[in-house]
């Protein structure tokens, strides 16, 4: 019977070409649409750390003085250099690494190659194993070379194939700013969408290409970046950073279940406590621990425009449906005749119903296949756009079937109400004016 | 024109009349919504900066290595580009307009002042700031070689003399008496206006006030520096091709990031504003194909009820009704469904833009748009019904004796 319906609704298509076309037309340019924006969004707002975005945290506190002091506003989402490293000493998570962005400048021993500057991320070895940090050659340093400022580094893949041509270069020597450090890991492409870890330097910044340990890159004096909030006498003289009343930067951590989670919230509380009670903190205690997707969701790190589409989008794609719905009503109500006769011939309205809606469902499936390649034009012209993460815009299998479960349903929706009109036209009153 | 028979014929058509409604009125409100948007963003792109901003070269460049000062490089690289052939004039600074990117304080009127101030972006130059950027001096004087001097990372920026934008001029003093005036960049530090510009807008496109400029004579010591240049007429091409290599014939010690190290003025121009420009094209393709789908939609539609009314159009054409009886039908009928749609669809455009308001930041829809949009939809519905009305209107008498 359906392969019936099948071949009705093919042959019905046929018939008024125009028509057919101008409503697949319409779904596939609303879906083409939505699926385009809804991925862009789908990107930009994704989870940064799939499958462990949960169990990492970023432990806030608020060490600043009583000049604009308000209650409800958010905590710095930064430490100082001196709560960093309590917090870190104090090693009360599973992991945990204090970090910071910066700017090298690298120099090849290949004298053809100019310097050149990459974003860099000095930090404490456990943002490898927390982040799940992928290595392609070599691993992450130990916390011993932390502690005995170790002159390490690893370097990204990107980095390690214009340096090295993709060898393997653990062992090898890397010259930045002015100073030689010994290369002991070489990542695996690695990109995190947002750059959660430190939105100042960019909320989609690329993942950096060089790692030194904290303590190293802060005794070499290499170039730090991001964002430095100062309150009372802090000022951001580079020399003095580790004492200045300043936050400037990142404190993440690792808590594996809810006992652990709660348990670090008792501990971070009773921290901000014991500095309130020695007069280091001097507003009211604060704590807070929001995990990363807590965080983008405070930080609201989509882009205003990106959101706007995504409706615009959406009420595009009504638009086309209420269009269709139309259309069909038109096109059903118009074969009220070749309606009247099946039923006279013993065709039930649900048959009728079910005729009628399968044609709906046929103008889904072409709206659907033209849905989607308005939407790979559509991805690929975002991809054209230079700003940042356009690249990432990929259409993934989950969008790809919603495309076409979206694009059915709508249009089956889109036609119960003309086929329901349609199979209720009595059918005497149509024979009879023929 | 009789209105009641076409409504009550309307009553008959219920779904079909409602759907076409709702399309206006849906299409209706994002359409004027939509054209907003383009309007505002149009709006952005096309605000002026006060320069002069043809034959004009930005490049970003950061110097390797760490030296006892910065400074004799950067007076080498300056004095390199100034003799370049096809320049004009070049200065060192840390920020320009449109750069996105830049510096900003509060000015006090008192030495020890503890309110907000006024906001300004500061751009660091020399004498020879005012001729690259082309930008016109209306009052006082420029600043002369021995007022420029050096500033380190950790120093705040407030020097003897300053030179202010009129509009920044008129903030502090809106008496129009600033020139000569003393303010304060830095608590008990006075600087002096000895200039005023006609206009300079901050290096970012969103920030509030977009004309409150400083310029500073000072030199930045630090391995970040911008250089401007200002190439001869007609010479902008070559010296935007030869400028790396005259900086790395100064010293090869440096980077010039790849994609903005070097970038002629059209080129910040447009990567500043290449999200508004990219979103008043998305905006305005999304409203054609939206006009284009409804007008479509209406022309099915009504080509279908010509199709059913044959019958009827044939009995009135019959009893006397003239063909521009018929056409004007169909037209009025059109006519009052698209009233219909665009008083539902003002509502719709007036919540719409009162709910991006609220979520987006964005102005509320000027009544204009709304208009504008009233009457092409109307006229969208009345243009989309002729080609079916007409094919009604010549419906021949005859078929009223047909198949009864």
């Amino acid at each position: 019977m359906f392969g019936y319906y099948v071949e009705l609704a093919l042959r019905s298509l046929r018939r008024s070409r125009a028509l057919t076309a101008l409503m697949v037309l319409a779904v596939a340019l609303g879906i083409g649409a939505s699926m385009t924006t809804l991925t862009v969004l789908h990107v930009l707002s994704g989870d940064p750390l799939p499958g462990r975005s949960g169990s990492v945290f970023m432990p806030r506190l608020d060490p600043r003085d009583l000049d604009g002091y308000d209650a409800s506003a958010a905590l710095p989402t930064q430490v100082t250099w001196a709560d960093g490293m309590n917090l870190l000493r104090a090693g009360r998570a599973h992991r945990q690494a204090l970090m910071v962005g910066g700017a090298t400048a690298v120099q090849s021993d290949d004298a053809s190659l100019d310097p050149f500057f990459v974003p860099a991320r000095f930090t404490t070895a456990d943002f490898f194993p927390m982040f799940g940090v992928p290595f392609r050659y070599g691993n992450a340093w130990s916390n011993g070379d932390d502690e005995g400022r170790a002159r390490v580094a690893v370097i990204s893949d990107a980095l390690n194939d214009r340096l090295f041509h993709g060898g393997d270069s653990v062992g090898r020597t890397l010259h930045i700013d002015g100073v030689d450090l010994r290369i002991v890991g070489v990542l695996a492409p690695w990109r995190v969408v947002p750059h959660f870890y430190d939105l100042s330097t960019g909320d989609y910044a690329t993942t950096e290409q060089v790692y030194v340990p904290l303590r190293t890159a802060r005794d070499l004096r290499l170039k730090r970046n991001g964002g430095v909030e100062c309150w009372g006498s802090g000022s951001a003289d580079e020399d003095g950073m580790e004492t200045a009343s300043c936050v400037w930067l990142q404190f993440w951590v690792q808590l594996d279940d809810a006992g652990a989670v709660a348990a670090y919230r008792t501990f971070l509380d009773g921290y901000v406590h014991e500095q309130v009670a020695r007069g280091r903190f001097l507003r009211p205690a604060r704590s807070e621990l929001p995990d990363v997707m807590q965080y983008l969701d405070e930080r609201r790190v989509v882009p205003g425009d990106v959101r706007l589409q995504v409706w615009l989008a959406l009420g595009f794609f009504v638009v086309c449906l209420v269009n269709t719905v139309g259309l069909m009503l038109a096109k059903f109500m118009r074969r009220a005749g070749e309606v009247g006769v099946r039923r006279a011939m013993g065709a039930s309205r649900r048959s009728i119903f079910l005729q009628l809606l399968t044609e709906a469902v046929a103008i889904g499936v072409a709206g659907g296949v033209g849905g989607l390649l308005v939407a790979l034009a559509g991805l690929a012209l975002v991809r054209q756009q230079p700003s940042a993460a356009a690249h990432l815009a990929h259409l993934d299998a989950t969008m790809l079937a919603t495309t076409f479960a979206v694009s059915i349903a709508a249009t089956a929706l889109a036609g119960v109400v003309p086929a329901w009109r349609a199979c209720r036209i009595p059918p005497a009153l149509q024979l009879k004016s023929q | 024109m009789q209105i009641k028979p076409i409504l009550s014929a309307l009553r008959r058509h219920k779904a079909g009349t409602i759907l076409i409604a709702l399309q206006i009125a849906l299409t209706l409100a994002i359409v004027c919504n939509a054209l907003f948007i383009v309007h505002e963003r149009v709006e952005h792109v096309s605000r002026v900066t006060g320069m002069d901003e043809s034959n004009v070269v930005a490049i970003q460049n950061r110097y390797v290595g760490t030296p006892e000062s910065y400074i004799p490089l950067v007076k080498t690289d300056v004095q390199a580009l100034r003799s370049m052939p096809g320049v004009e004039d070049a200065y060192v600074t840390n920020a320009f307009p449109l750069r996105q990117g830049g510096w900003s304080t509060g000015i006090q009127l008192k030495p020890d002042g503890q309110k907000e101030g006024v906001s300004s972006a500061l751009y660091f130059g020399d004498e020879h700031t005012l001729k690259t950027l082309g930008v016109k001096l209306i009052a006082g004087r420029n600043f002369t070689s021995n007022e420029i001097v050096s500033i380190n990372r950790d120093d705040r920026p407030a020097p003897p003399q300053v030179i202010v934008t009129k509009i920044l001029a008129d903030k502090l003093f809106p008496d129009g008496d600033a020139l000569g005036k003393t303010i304060y960049y830095s608590k008990g530090r006075p600087s002096t206006i000895i200039g005023i510009v006609a206009k300079l807008t901050v290096p970012w496109t969103d920030w509030e006030y977009p004309d409150n400029v400083t310029i500073m004579p000072l030199t930045f010591n630090s391995s970040y520096q911008i250089f401007l240049v200002r190439a001869k007429a007609g010479q902008q091409d070559a010296v935007y091709k030869s400028v790396a290599d005259t900086l790395y014939g100064v010293n090869r010690m440096r980077v010039l990031p790849e994609n903005f190290g070097v970038r002629t003025f059209e080129m910040v121009r447009a990567r500043a504003y290449e999200k508004d420009r990219g979103m008043a094209i998305l905006m305005s393709i999304v409203c054609g194909v939206l006009l284009a789908i409804t007008a479509a939609g209406i022309v099915g539609l009504s080509s279908f009820w010509v199709g059913q009314r044959r019958k009827q159009i044939g009995v009135r054409r019959a009893l006397g009704a003239r063909r521009s009886d018929i056409l004007g039908y169909f037209m009025t009928e059109n006519f009052l469904i698209a009233l219909a749609g665009v008083v539902v669809g003002v509502i719709l455009a007036v919540g719409l833009s009162q709910w991006m308001f609220t979520h987006f930041e964005m102005r509320r829809l000027s009544f204009t748009y709304v208009i504008v949009g009233v009457v092409v939809l109307l006229g969208l519905g009345q243009a989309a019904v002729f080609a079916p009305a007409l094919k009604a209107s010549k419906v021949s008498p005859v078929e009223a004796t047909r198949s009864v």
